[in-house]
């Protein structure tokens, strides 16, 4: 089993990042073997997949040669020194190209680097390079990035879920093992869901947004990928705490992830089943899996119970006011005057009309639409009944959360509603689409904190399901809690990680 | 009165004042003197190269987010309370949307509905013909914001954007801390209305350096206003506004009402309607042109800033903050005049001329405040007047007032001697020794050589010289005058008239 064996026995590539970490600090593996490794994989099988717009070939082997001589020299490394890391397009890192899936940042590169960036380093991370996504973060499949779809490993021809589906992937097809998503209304939950990952969404103000590109300011939060919840603590204490350049960053200690998912123990806790997530709309082997897993969890010594979230209900509608109101704003920058493409500047285009034409050229499709919507939402006149009673119903939510965290410590449902789907299947059903976030936005809305983990395969399509845990504000570690006791009754009953299920490439 | 109106037919002021009353606001903008920006570490010293003071964060980088500059909120708490503000326990900042390339994010952030202060006012004097009036100028709220790029459009007749072949932005004035100071309107000044918008926007000046919020140099383009106008009828209601902007000096702002209540009083009795409008106001012309109109107006989508957390000043903060206010210019103004024991007169000529801190610095350096008051309001004022610059602006010190001062009490300098050292000061001739010297300024008071004038007036009037000692003293008079005329001035009058005298042995 990988979790106990030493990383020089086999792929490096199949290894987890705990694993990894203790063998290079260990000296049985150099920091730069364990990169090629995986930029050899990512050679090998990103044609197939798309998991990556970037790779930093050549930087990311001197970014781990300068790990090795740091530990030669006796210098004292972080738990995760040397892991390879895929990170989501979405986050700046000085000097390497930063498009967020957009034509329009098409050639930018960042003269600065993001907090998450200079954490990761300071960690001694190495960065493999930048993941796709969904065009600035809009969307559940990953199909809307204007550089192609990236593909889930588990069935090329499905897609690894969205936004953050290229950080996904690259964690399922081995070409890293601990990835960063960001997740606005479930962008790292639903595609670690659809392809057998760990997720976490973090406490809204738990990491740093600076260097985030802003798709909903009050909803983006950066989080931690990988697959096993340890690695992913591992990765979520690396990245999290108050940071100055963010005015919405908690000043507060990290609660201790790291601890808890070393732990791993639900005894005596109590988690609440929220009855509007689940039933209609679930696929029948979600929610098998699901139930089955309730069961494990109530097996382990954890007391379930029942608790009802009646606003939920209207979590989406909110939920697509705000989002594309905020996004209205934060994608106006995009005009062509500063940086990225500029389209029509022949001299005979007025300024106005260059920033219309580069808008035109560089947003695709599911861009416009809601930056549209969102023009509309916060037009005088309108304001009150689109933005102003979204945000009543953000209110109305948060109360539900709070009165359900009287009840339960921790709050459960299926990830998504279904496995992955086909390409192109939803594609041209924008609602559809939004729908994949039903059980996801909630938390976003709220400002809480959330994981998901994988629970099995659905019968009927034999495709990876993941199970959500929701925890309140900067109770975190008890997602790790349950987490890690879940993982380990699974690990116990398969004998290995689902992911080692995932068809060779 | 023509039918047919156009932007330059106005009608004699006078004229619309014995027709229509005024109804004036104002919303002044002040750039806050902190060290950084509104929402990054970046300095913001005037004149550095374009564009070398700025960062991710005043770029608009994608990614990069803003943190409050919390010197900016405590200068807008300082002076929202001296303007008598409430201070919001809670506010928020909002996003204004709209698209320029003077704006790294597109949005500028401001406040909307949530100001940090609100229902204030300030009294101002006014100066008129039947002596000084007050005048109480409500406040409808004090906020913060960022100030934009700098565009500068090169080629193109308009000097503005559209026909304009490039443009070239300076991003080092983005993110600069602004401050809006938007007045009720005031209505009931009548004729007065230029003078109030002056004093007001004056008193407001004064206002922020004595709390050192901003230096507010106006030649720097650190304060601007926009003067919102209308005219009715007495007894109708306020009539239809327009917004004149880019008014940025005092002498502006009162030209820049007079000329719009010129303008509108001409429209309204030709039988034309005012337009709500947005109007440019230009220095050299002292007129307005039209700009955009609001009839079309543009929808800045506010909505509430979600990259920052609310404002929440405590009270105990805003007490804190209270105990840092400086002796305030109203109550300034009261005790200087009982101290220089002058009239409410005399006071509000050196406050219109601008002077009041002239004069209070000449004081302090030791000047009487008789002769501070009567240099800075009068020869230094002309001198101010005719070379169109501002008062504090001439390169006169309150040390070189009492030099002379000091030499006029000891006969060394008349009042014409003394203005024409000033003259050379202002000529750049030198500190006041310097332009004596230069100038050969120093009275005559060597008995010897007035004695040799005297004997030169007497030979070449030898009739006057025997009236004189024939006891027709008034006869005098003519002597002196033509000794003061040989020392070209520079002699004291009364002791030449002493030694004729003596001299011809005529006692009087």
């Amino acid at each position: 089993m990988a979790a106990t064996a030493s990383a020089m026995e086999g792929d490096l590539t199949r290894q987890n990042a705990s694993v990894l970490a203790r063998s290079i600090a260990e000296g049985e593996v150099s920091a730069e073997e364990v990169t090629q490794a995986h930029l050899d994989r990512i050679a090998g099988v990103d044609e197939r997949v798309h998991a990556f717009l970037h790779v930093r070939g050549d930087d990311a082997i001197e970014a781990a040669r300068a790990i090795d001589r740091k530990r030669a020299a006796g210098v004292e490394l972080g738990p995760l020194a040397g892991v390879p890391l895929a990170l989501k397009d979405v986050l700046t890192m000085k000097g390497v190209p930063t498009t967020c899936g957009s034509r329009v940042l098409e050639g930018w590169r960042p003269p600065y680097d993001s907090t998450v960036v200079e954490r990761l380093k300071a960690a001694d991370v190495v960065i493999l390079g930048k993941t796709n996504m969904d065009e600035f973060a809009m969307g559940s499949s990953t199909e809307h990035s204007a550089y192609g779809p990236t593909r889930n490993p588990w069935d090329l021809e499905r897609i690894p879920g969205g936004s953050g589906g290229g950080s996904a992937a690259a964690l399922a097809s081995f070409e890293a093992p601990l990835a960063i998503g960001s997740d606005t209304g479930g962008s790292i939950r639903q595609p670690a869901a659809v392809t057998g990952t760990v997720g976490v969404k973090p406490t809204y103000g738990g990491v740093s947004r600076y260097g985030l590109v802003a798709l909903a300011s009050s909803l983006d939060q950066a989080g931690p990928c990988a697959r096993t919840v340890l690695d992913t603590a591992l990765l979520h204490a690396a990245i999290a705490g108050h940071d100055p350049r963010d005015s919405t960053s908690i000043d507060a200690s990290v609660p201790d992830v790291v601890g808890a998912a070393r732990r791993g123990d639900v005894r005596g806790l109590r988690v609440g089943l929220v009855k509007e997530l689940s039933g209609e709309g679930y696929q029948a082997g979600v929610s098998q899996r699901f139930d089955e897993a309730v069961r494990i969890l109530e097996g382990l010594g954890a007391e379930v119970v029942e608790v009802s979230c009646p606003h939920f209900e209207y979590a989406l509608g909110a939920y697509y006011l705000i989002l594309p109101s905020e996004a209205s704003s934060n994608l106006a920058k995009f005009d062509g005057m500063r940086y990225g493409l500029r389209a029509g500047d022949d001299g005979r285009h007025s300024v106005e009309e260059v920033m219309a034409l580069t808008r035109e050229a560089g947003f695709g499709a599911e861009v416009k639409r809601r930056i549209m919507i969102g023009t509309y939402a916060l037009s005088s006149g309108y304001y009150d009944a689109y933005y102003g009673q979204a945000q009543k119903v953000r209110t109305l939510i948060t109360r539900d959360f709070n009165a359900a965290f009287e009840k339960a410590d921790v709050l459960v449902s299926p990830t998504a509603p279904t496995t992955a789907f086909k390409i192109g299947d939803k594609v041209d059903d924008p609602i559809a689409m939004y729908l994949n976030d039903i059980a996801t936005i909630p938390v976003n809305l709220a400002g809480n904190a959330a994981m998901s983990l994988p629970i099995g395969l659905a019968p009927e399509d034999g495709l990876p399901v993941g199970l959500q845990i929701m925890a309140p504000p900067m109770a975190d570690d008890r997602l790790y809690l349950v987490g890690s006791a879940l993982e380990s009754a699974l690990l116990d009953t398969w004998g290995h990680l689902l992911i080692e299920e995932v068809p060779a490439l | 009165m023509s039918t047919v109106s156009t932007d330059h037919d106005t009608m004699k002021y006078d004229d619309v004042m014995a027709v229509f009353e005024p109804v004036i606001g104002l919303e002044t903008h002040v750039e806050l003197g902190t060290n950084s920006k509104m929402f990054c570490s970046c300095p913001t010293a005037f004149g550095a190269e374009p564009n070398t003071q700025v960062c991710p964060v005043c770029l608009g980088m994608p990614g990069s987010l803003p943190v409050v500059n919390r010197m900016a909120v405590e200068s807008t708490i300082r002076m929202g309370l001296a303007l008598n503000c409430s201070i919001a326990p809670w506010c928020r900042f909002a996003r204004k949307n709209y698209f320029y390339p003077d704006m790294p994010k597109d949005y500028q952030i401001s406040q909307y509905d949530e100001p940090l202060c609100f229902d204030g006012y300030l009294d101002v004097l006014v100066d008129t013909d039947d002596g000084p009036r007050l005048f109480r100028v409500e406040i409808e709220r004090v906020h913060m914001e960022e100030d934009t790029g700098k565009l500068t459009h090169a080629g193109g007749a308009t000097g503005r954007i559209h026909g304009a072949d490039y443009s070239l932005v300076d991003y080092n004035r983005a993110g600069i801390p602004l401050i809006e100071i938007v007045t009720k309107p005031i209505a009931g000044t009548g004729a007065l209305a230029p003078a109030v918008a002056k004093a007001y926007v004056t008193e407001l000046r004064d206002l922020m350096r004595s709390l050192e919020v901003s230096d507010v140099r106006m030649e720097e383009g650190s304060l601007r206003c926009d003067v919102n106008v209308s005219l009715n009828r007495p007894g109708d209601e306020w009539g239809t506004r327009s917004e004149t902007k880019n008014v940025n000096s005092l002498r502006s702002v009162e030209r820049a009402v007079h000329s719009e209540i010129e303008r509108q009083g001409a429209l309204l009795e030709s039988g034309g309607r005012v337009i709500q409008e947005t109007r440019h106001f230009h220095e050299d012309t002292g007129r307005s042109t039209s700009g955009r109109s609001k009839e079309q107006a543009e929808d800045y989508r506010y909505f509430p800033e979600p990259d920052l957390v609310p404002v929440a000043a405590s009270a105990e903060w805003i007490e804190e903050l209270r105990g840092t206010l400086p002796e305030l210019p109203s109550l300034k103004r009261a005790r200087l005049q009982l101290e220089w024991g002058i009239g409410e007169h005399e006071l509000a000529t050196i406050v219109n001329a601008g002077a009041l801190e002239l004069v209070e610095s000449a004081v302090a350096a030791g000047v009487t405040p008789d002769a501070a008051r009567k240099w800075w309001t009068g020869e230094l004022l002309r001198v101010a007047n005719d070379r169109e610059v501002e008062l504090a602006d001439l390169p006169v010190t309150s040390a070189q007032i009492r030099r002379v001062e000091a030499l006029v009490a000891d006969g060394s300098l008349n009042d014409k001697l003394a203005r024409q050292v000033f003259d050379g000061i202002i000529s750049g001739e030198g500190d006041v020794d310097d332009v004596i010297a230069g100038r050969g300024l120093a009275i005559v008071s060597d008995d010897s050589s007035l004695i040799a004038a005297i004997d030169e007036a007497l030979a070449a009037q030898p009739d006057v010289a025997d009236k004189i000692r024939g006891g027709k003293v008034q006869a005098a008079g003519a002597i002196v005058g033509a000794v003061m005329k040989a020392t070209r001035g520079q002699a004291d009058a009364a002791k030449v008239r002493a030694l004729l005298l003596e001299r011809l042995g005529v006692v009087e």
